[in-house]
């Protein structure tokens, strides 16, 4: 690898580059603009979710600590059981999150395939 | 031969490894600066992990469970659930639409060299406080596993020198395998290490949670006292506690997703969807290991006890005491070297997020406006610099000394990176009106919020009695004029004001022009930079 390695920057494709009235053509197509609802439906709910589900806590804990100090199992307190239902939470919007990008990767893989092909590649 | 300085030196000898191959590996900007972009999801997961998880974490958060109880362990969960900013809105459109820095994201329709000079001041300013914590930590640290061998000034210098030969040498690609070594060591150690804590349980959680309901220790007026580790409010008091663990949130929530060397990751992957799983393996990391912080902490409270750990290190020898206690002094070692291998991995990030925005930001685009002179000048002004940030490092840690205050550090590095960083990020990509004006504006006005407010904090500013002496004192003897030591709550509203105020008040058609294209480029990653060969 030694030798070749060091011509990588001139063997580097270049960025695709397109002009102005290009973009907003895309910008303004029925594919791009489904792809950014379809974004837009799961992202936006589940950011705004995620950011009062975890505020939950440092309120709760902070202004309500006798009532989050009600023992649940054992010594076993609301309080801890609400922090490590967070991680949980955090892996399970993660999941979904992943799950639902394979539908924007399916959208935008069409949006690049027509502008390459328009393009005749870079 | 001690048994710890053979582990120390044992993974010195890896890293150096590591590096010397990657040596090889690192010729050219892509190669230098983002791996050949040729890291794998799950490698780039883990190595987010090694970069993350600081010495603060291991070390910090036991100890602070260890004396604090449940409040401590509020820390361990917002450090998780601020990764799913870092997935749901910042990883991929920064992957599809950047080359290296933040900044190329902010310079594609703004006005490139006023909107990088102060990104890239700011980076520096993020990378540099977060790298000071670590090696004034670091110093004390391997003063204290190594007591006898090495003394302070000598630890700093050692750990400076090694994150530099990493970088200079090894690039990314050195750094990101010595991330992905240490995360691999601390998760091991973690886990054993909690294993170990329920076998001394006999397996019991009821025992184990019973142990923490009763934590006996002396206070600071050496009264003996009961408390319940699991009760909320051992160290978040009222009236400020509540506002100040909110605000703390904030900064974890929003400044995650604009920590430098955490953003240079997804470069290194060779697409956005990688960049995505890469988070994903990040988390599945961070959160265990962040769930485990339950054994670390509160297993060092009930097995080891405070008044022990006081009399021995302090709150962060706790997990090492702990290891020591359960396990004798071999593994004792382990831990040790595990801290050590932490705290090289996460300066190593942060100096090589701190070179590459001064030489591509600062040298390459802003004062030789986008043209590299010569080929390789990049690279060779990244190399230069790390040099340069590595010594600078080392001499303001020596100046502290190992019982300065640079808890504050870390806070105030969170607090530039949610406050500075992440609105102009999300406003550039989000907004259309946005400008170049308001760029820097959310920028500039980020940035001294959070260092106006920590200035003025009970951090900084506080009345000590006279028995504290030397750097250990406040440096402003006066009442805090600022009542929370996290200063997000505050200053994130600001920097977004900041922006949009900046925004509003200025006339900039230009940068709506592109605003299209950027919009297509960080959705579709349509013209991303792509994997060079290696």
């Amino acid at each position: 690898m030694g030798n070749a390695a060091r011509n990588v920057e001139i063997a580097q494709p270049k960025q695709y580059e397109a002009s102005k009235s290009t973009w907003d053509n895309i910008a303004a197509s029925q594919q791009f603009r489904d792809l950014m609802a379809t974004k837009k439906t799961f992202i936006v709910p589940a950011f705004i979710f995620f950011v009062v589900y975890y505020f939950a806590l440092p309120v709760l804990v902070g202004y309500a600590p006798q009532f989050m100090s009600t023992k649940v199992i054992g010594q076993v307190n609301l309080a801890y059981l609400f922090a490590l239902s967070q991680f949980f939470v955090a892996w399970i919007i993660a999941g979904l999150y992943v799950r639902a990008a394979n539908n924007f990767d399916r959208l935008s893989r069409d949006i690049l395939e027509k502008a390459e092909n328009t393009k005749g590649g870079n | 031969m001690n048994i710890s300085l053979f582990m120390f030196l044992l993974f010195i000898a890896i890293t150096l490894g590591i590096t010397y191959w990657a040596s090889k590996r690192s010729a050219g900007a892509s190669a230098y600066f983002a791996a050949s972009r040729q890291i794998k999801g799950w490698q780039n997961g883990i190595a987010v992990a090694g970069d993350y998880m600081s010495a603060a974490s291991f070390l910090g958060i036991a100890g602070i469970i260890a004396f604090q109880g449940y409040d401590g362990f509020l820390f361990s969960v917002g450090w998780l659930v601020a990764y799913l900013t870092v997935l749901l809105v910042i990883a991929e459109p920064l992957r599809n639409a950047g080359k290296y820095t933040m900044a190329d994201v902010l310079a594609y329709r703004l006005k490139p060299r006023p909107v990088r000079a102060m990104a890239s001041l700011s980076t520096v300013t993020v990378s540099t406080f977060y790298m000071i914590a670590q090696m004034v930590g670091a110093g004390a640290l391997v003063k204290l596993l190594l007591g006898g061998y090495v003394n302070y000034n000598q630890a700093v210098i050692g750990v400076g020198i090694l994150m530099i030969v990493y970088v200079v040498f090894g690039g990314m690609l050195a750094t990101t395998w010595v991330q992905i070594v240490k995360a691999v060591l601390l998760m091991a150690g973690t886990i054993l290490l909690s294993i170990l804590v329920m076998a001394h349980f006999h397996f019991s959680f009821a025992s184990f949670f019973n142990a923490i309901s009763q934590v006996t220790y002396h206070d600071a007026k050496g009264q003996q006292v009961v408390k319940d580790f699991l009760q909320p409010g051992l160290r978040y008091k009222p009236p400020y506690g509540p506002l100040d663990l909110i605000s703390l949130g904030l900064a974890l929530i929003f400044g995650t997703a604009g920590l430098p060397h955490i953003l240079v990751r997804f470069y290194t992957v060779p697409d956005a969807k990688t960049a995505r799983n890469s988070v994903v393996w990040a988390m599945v990391l961070i959160g265990s290991f962040y769930i485990m912080t339950t054994f670390l902490g509160f297993g060092a409270a009930t097995i080891v006890g405070p008044d022990f750990i006081k009399g021995h290190g302090g709150t962060n020898m706790s997990a090492p005491l702990l290891a020591q206690a359960l396990a004798g002094n071999v593994f004792f070692a382990f831990i040790s070297a595990i801290a050590f291998a932490t705290i090289l991995a996460v300066v190593a990030g942060l100096t090589i997020s701190a070179t590459t925005s001064f030489s591509h930001d600062f040298w390459t685009n802003v004062i030789h406006k986008g043209v590299e002179r010569r080929p390789g000048e990049e690279v060779l002004v990244a190399r230069i610099s790390a040099f340069v940030v590595g010594a600078v490092a080392i001499a303001i840690a020596i100046v502290l000394g190992p019982t300065a205050n640079v808890a504050f550090l870390v806070a105030l590095a969170f607090a530039v990176a949610a406050s500075a960083n992440l609105p102009v990020i999300v406003l550039s990509i989000f907004w259309r009106r946005f400008n170049t004006a308001g760029a820097v504006g959310g920028l500039a006005v980020g940035l001294l919020a959070s260092i106006g407010l920590i200035l003025v904090s009970p951090s900084l500013m506080a009345i000590d009695p006279p028995t504290v002496t030397g750097a250990a004192r406040h440096l402003i003897q006066a009442k805090a004029w600022f009542p929370l030591e996290n200063p997000g709550i505050l200053s994130i509203p600001l920097g977004f004001v900041g922006a949009i105020l900046g925004t509003l008040l200025s006339h900039e058609p230009s940068s709506q022009e592109k605003f299209n294209e950027l919009l297509v480029r960080s959705n579709t990653g349509l013209g991303a930079e792509r994997a060079t060969a290696r």
